[in-house]
């Protein structure tokens, strides 16, 4: 039986307060980490295993000593809260109800990599996650673990919490980084990369909150134990977000390399009686859609790759056969197409054209030739954009229609679902 | 001053209710800044509110996991919305004429284990049904 770790406090009464962190050893992978060098401390991480886990999937360690290494160079370390990839709803519950966690790998990370100040960046929604970081931060720092001389160490490190304002464009790290500047979430090109040039042009370290509550397990218990979880390219323990058509949606920790189709059966309660599975989405709405003979499939960034797909945030999101295909696509378009932040005109343009195509599908309104021009206008995004979105936006649409083309041309011909 | 910008916003739109045009100017000159550079930032942002809301800003959401969970029972695309909509016969973008709601569509709010989600200004409200959507409207609209 798997025990937890990421998800190990958050059913724990008032898990959210510092009091009950201690209690439960917290705090104590930091004192560890304050006795080892900065080049210690990455080493282990890079052994680890370690890879981001806000979807992109970048070794951690690495990132970490991507920062430059001269003392005199200020750095910041920045603190992705910003979940909006529709279905994923991991990192939410970590902040609500274990914020201290995540906190401890800030201040870990921030020591490893030099930095002085780290930002917090949260979505603007997340009223009660904003309350609960304040308050932890403020415990923090009453308690030593941030502030000046952190422990006696000299290391000195600040915090802040800045809000969102309903963009999930600045989930992207560099659009975050513009929000957190104050402007609006438009993406920098790359190179160069915030480990370079980010916040304000300083060195920036950028990692997902889950990311970050990693790090004091991999101080606490090794790097070695951490990487005895997994897969060999994917390792260490993940919280998958499943929801849609299951009995029990929820967040699930286990180790990366577990089978979606465990997750789903065994974890999630099944498909609900009396239906059956059609589709699953493994890693987040940017994801391509898998048919039920591909759920057999490990959970790893490797083996989703080779699938076709990606394992992205892992928020798995399941459709049964009362689910119209088109009409799903339509509001995956239509998420799109509302967030695109219109500097790129492939994806400002684009990605509404694949919205009204498939509204108007959807509605019986459909073209002949509607279906390949979807496609086509899918190909004239993807890899041409600023940043990834461009490419996130071209899977819905290139994956249903692949999968469920049928679907896609009866409502050009019948006008209407074929579900239903 | 400008990495201070949102922050502003927040504060502003929490004073005036909204981000009218004096709000914009307030902002603008607490920072520094233009109001078209405050109010171009601010229209990027689906969270600042450029046009007054309603005492009671209804936001439901429309992901597809919200979907998934809530339209099936019912045979409907958008149950919640359009619950509201009869029962306040206001639009999404819309408010009732005494001020008192007004309703908006929002992206994915991960909720979506605990899906239909919306919220209530500030508060989450999840597990939503037909019967839960008119016993907050009663209680809101006392």
């Amino acid at each position: 039986m798997f025990e937890p770790v990421l998800t190990r406090n958050i059913h724990r009464p008032d898990s959210e307060k510092i009091a009950t962190y201690l209690s439960n050893g917290g705090y104590q992978a930091l004192r560890q980490a304050l006795k080892k060098t900065p080049g210690e401390l990455i080493d282990m991480v890079k052994r680890s295993g370690l890879r981001g886990r806000g979807g992109a999937g970048f070794p951690a360690g690495t990132k970490w000593d991507f920062l430059p290494k001269d003392p005199q160079v200020k750095k910041i370390v920045a603190v992705n809260t910003d979940e909006g990839e529709p279905g994923t709803f991991k990192d939410r519950e970590i902040v609500e109800r274990d914020p201290h966690q995540i906190i401890e790998g800030v201040i870990i990370a921030a020591y490893a990599v030099g930095a002085s100040r780290a930002y917090v960046y949260i979505r603007g929604e997340f009223f009660l996650g904003v309350k609960r970081w304040i308050k932890a931060i403020a415990d923090a720092y009453e308690h030593g673990y941030l502030g000046q001389n952190i422990l006696g160490s000299g290391f000195d490190l600040d915090m802040s919490v800045h809000r969102g304002a309903g963009a999930y464009i600045c989930g992207e790290e560099t659009a975050m980084l513009e929000s957190l500047e104050g402007k609006p979430g438009n993406p920098r090109r790359k190179p160069p990369y915030p480990a370079q040039t980010g916040l304000f042009d300083l060195p920036t370290l950028v990692h997902n909150i889950e990311t970050l509550a990693c790090i004091p397990h991999i101080i606490s218990r090794g790097p070695e134990w951490f990487a005895s979880m997994g897969t060999a390219e994917s390792k260490g323990p993940k919280i998958f977000s499943v929801s849609g058509h299951v009995n029990r949606p929820g967040n699930y920790e286990l180790p990366l390399g577990t089978s979606l189709h465990q997750i789903i059966y065994e974890h999630a309660g099944g498909v609900r009686a009396g239906h059956q599975l059609k589709a699953v989405i493994p890693g987040g709405a940017s994801t391509p859609m898998l048919t039920p003979d591909r759920v057999d499939i490990p959970m790893a960034f490797e083996t989703l790759k080779g699938a076709g797909s990606e394992l992205g945030t892992g928020a798995i999101i399941v459709m049964d056969e009362t689910t119209c295909m088109v009409e799903a696509t339509r509001r995956l378009s239509k998420f799109f197409a509302h967030e695109s932040c219109g500097r790129c005109t492939p994806c400002r343009i684009g990605s509404y054209r694949i919205y009204e195509l498939l509204d108007r599908l959807e509605h019986g309104r459909g073209r002949r030739g509607d279906v390949d021009l979807i496609l086509e206008t899918a190909q004239g995004i993807d890899g041409l954009t600023f940043c990834p979105m461009g490419s996130a936006l071209s899977n819905p649409p290139r994956s249903a229609i692949k999968l469920f083309r049928e679907e896609f041309e009866y409502h050009l011909t019948q006008k209407r679902c074929l579900v239903g | 001053m400008r990495a201070r910008l949102l922050a502003a916003l927040y504060i502003a739109q929490e004073q005036y209710s909204w981000l009218s045009p004096e709000a914009i100017q307030r902002v603008a000159d607490q920072l520094h800044l233009t109001p078209g550079q405050v109010h171009s930032t601010a229209s990027f942002y689906t969270m600042f509110k450029l046009k007054p809301k309603g005492k009671y800003h209804i936001q439901v959401c429309e992901g597809l996991s919200c979907y998934l969970t809530g339209g099936d029972s019912t045979r409907s695309r958008e149950p919640i919305i359009e619950a509201i909509t009869r029962r306040l016969k206001i639009k999404p973008g819309e408010t009732t004429p005494d001020g008192r709601f007004s309703l908006e569509i929002v992206q994915c709010v991960a909720a979506c284990a605990t899906a239909p989600a919306l919220r209530v200004n500030d508060e989450l409200y999840e597990h939503m049904t037909f019967a839960s959507i008119d016993a907050l409207l009663n209680k809101l609209e006392r």
